[in-house]
């Protein structure tokens, strides 16, 4: 499997254990990620809000891109997921637009075509028959023991005709893989909210209270961590637990991880190859899980 | 037969609201307000929900149907027997319930009433009426549709921990008259709604999207008002200054700067917003989390830099 790698910025800024451990999941399974250095930021719904026409033509550049490289896109962040798949719904289903948006591409020699090239996240190719079939066969260490509680990230579910998940209110994709993995799914209501991370600057009460009712929700159905796709929620539910827990007054201390964490764990890495060690949240009370 | 699990209340008689299953067969092409009521006519009199028209034009019969908010009268029942042969009924949150499935609109008629939903025209009325293109009708068309059935306020993320927002339904209906060509208030609406609860609190969850019978998508409309209110230059807040400081960063470099975002966010002179960025900031240096201080540009950022350039021109 060959894939054009979209990795969005915060993988290469405020989560690059995120960059690291998509590398060594790649590296273990034999995916090959070719990193798209000149793809422009997806804009992450906030471009559009000041300029729309710039962030579907950034988003199409970056489609354009990949068709040359004749590869279909992977994303390793729910928000990036969701952004370029609403640019591509947009332009594909406006003739006009599309020759509008490729008019701007034109003089730096790039156009979309659209159709030709596909765009997913890490955990839908790994959600694939193929992609299951590979983990299957690679995972050295099962994570026996481990009750792994998966949290979605808005932008892959919703709008629905826009999500890769078939039933985008009660998706399975992530459980499935964790299972794979040897790890024990757990099941709660608040996998598919939002973890507040969009307006943490804007009004940091709600945003804290509202990634502190997930954690609250996730430790109470027995979590021992909280797997997400999106580097957002991780920056919600990890850098800033320290601040949800002086709000509510409780100590919660759940270890959140990327997914490719999680998998690489299980393809045999260390916690340290995958620099687990720079979560604000201790993630050492998983090494005890993890050595049964 | 499926079962029908719902939650029931009615203060008057016990405290506290409880669930209470009823058996049904669902007849073939029946919708979910039709055995609802079957279970009212036949099996419990007693049941209490609104509706009307049967036909999602007058929003009534907006319940929580496994634990989204939809119209009863919008889905077949046979299509909500999902997980074995149970459809769990509850009445739409993020308002209180009354009596089972009722609950008190108050709250949501209030916020409708804040954003002044109604012409504040730029000129006396003409002796005919005003006449709008085709392409200023379309820019309000889809906010038009919403039918207030508070689908999208039952399951909005925010107002579940932050009742002081405005919510998806007056947003919507606030960019429905922001972007109405015969509107002369849009700049004196765009600073309201910049205002905390407004349209700078909302996370972008798409709840309100998903949940929406009609095309209103609220949502949508919200990115439409922070478009206008940036291009008003009502952009003394937090929310104006992140989208702003944002496309600076990409349109200098292709990605996004995380360490400038923050700062430029809260504001150079916010005393109070920078301090409270100090905790969360030592905390990822201490862990060598802080992005690279030298912000490195992508490759080919000249491309991106004229895209900006040429969509300036248009």
């Amino acid at each position: 499997m060959k894939f054009a790698l979209f990795t969005g910025c915060v993988a290469k800024g405020a989560t690059r254990e995120l960059m690291l451990s998509t590398t060594r999941a790649a590296e273990g399974l034999g995916i090959e990620f070719v990193e798209m250095k000149s793809a422009a930021c997806c804009g992450a719904g906030v471009l559009s809000e000041k300029t729309p026409l710039v962030a579907d033509a950034l988003n199409a550049r970056t489609f354009a891109i990949a068709e040359e490289q004749e590869l279909d896109v992977v994303t390793i962040c729910s928000t990036c997921q969701g952004v370029l798949k609403k640019t591509e719904c947009h332009i594909d289903s406006d003739p006009g637009y599309k020759k509008k948006i490729n008019h701007l591409l034109e003089e730096g020699g790039h156009q979309y075509t659209g159709g030709k090239i596909k765009v997913k996240h890490f955990a839908n190719i790994l959600s694939t028959e193929e992609g299951l079939n590979l983990l299957r066969e690679k995972v050295k260490r099962p994570l026996a023991g481990l009750k792994a509680a998966a949290f979605y990230g808005c932008y892959v579910l919703r709008p629905s005709e826009l999500s890769l998940y078939e039933d985008s209110d009660n998706p399975t994709g992530l459980e499935q893989i964790f299972e794979i993995l040897g790890a024990t799914p757990v099941y709660y209501d608040s996998r598919t909210k939002c973890c507040g991370f969009p307006i943490v600057m804007m009004n940091k009460e709600t945003s804290h209270d509202m990634a502190g009712n997930a954690l609250i929700d996730a430790i109470e159905s027995g979590a021992d961590c909280v797997v997400t796709g999106c580097p957002l929620c991780h920056l919600s539910l990890d850098s800033y637990q320290p601040e949800i827990e002086k709000m509510n007054k409780k100590g919660y201390s759940v270890p959140i991880l990327h997914l490719p964490q999680l998998v690489a764990l299980a393809l045999g890495y260390s916690p340290q190859e995958l620099e687990m060690d720079k979560h604000i949240v201790s993630t050492a009370r998983l090494d005890k899980i993890l050595e049964g | 037969m499926a079962t029908f699990r719902i939650k029931r209340y009615n203060p008057e008689k016990q405290p506290e609201p409880y669930y209470e299953e009823f058996q049904l067969d669902i007849p073939q092409g029946a919708t979910l307000l039709d055995c609802m009521n079957q279970i009212k006519w036949t099996l419990d009199g007693s049941f209490t929900y609104r509706m009307s028209c049967r036909s999602a034009i007058c929003g009534s019969c907006a319940v929580k149907a496994n634990g989204h908010a939809l119209l009863a009268c919008q889905r077949q029942a046979s299509h909500l027997v999902k997980n074995g042969d149970t459809i769990v009924l509850e009445p739409l949150g993020n308002m209180k319930p009354i009596k089972d499935l009722v609950v008190d609109f108050k709250p949501f008629w209030d916020k409708i009433d804040k954003i002044k939903p109604y012409l504040q025209p730029k000129t006396r009325a003409p002796e005919k009426e005003r006449l709008q293109s085709p392409e200023q009708f379309k820019r309000i068309d889809d906010s038009s549709t919403c039918i207030m059935c508070g689908s999208c306020y039952s399951d909005c993320n925010v107002l579940e921990v932050n009742d002081k927002f405005l919510g998806p339904a007056a947003l919507a209906k606030a960019q429905r008259f922001v972007e109405d060509s015969r509107d002369g208030k849009t700049h004196e609406r765009v600073k309201e709604l910049s205002k905390p609860g407004g349209i700078w609190d909302c996370t972008h969850c798409a709840e309100c999207v998903e949940r929406c019978p009609k095309p209103a998508r609220p949502f949508d409309r919200i990115k439409e008002v922070m478009t206008v209110a940036l291009e008003e230059r009502v952009t003394n807040n937090t929310g104006a200054r992140h989208a702003i400081s944002f496309t600076k960063s990409i349109k200098s470099s292709g990605r996004v700067n995380e360490n400038t975002l923050p700062v430029e966010s809260v504001g150079y002179f916010n005393v109070k917003g920078l301090f409270d960025l100090l905790p969360v900031g030592l905390r990822m240096l201490f862990k060598g989390k802080i992005p690279p201080i030298l912000h490195k540009s992508i490759d080919d950022v000249d491309d991106v830099k004229r895209i900006f350039m040429e969509a300036d021109k248009e």
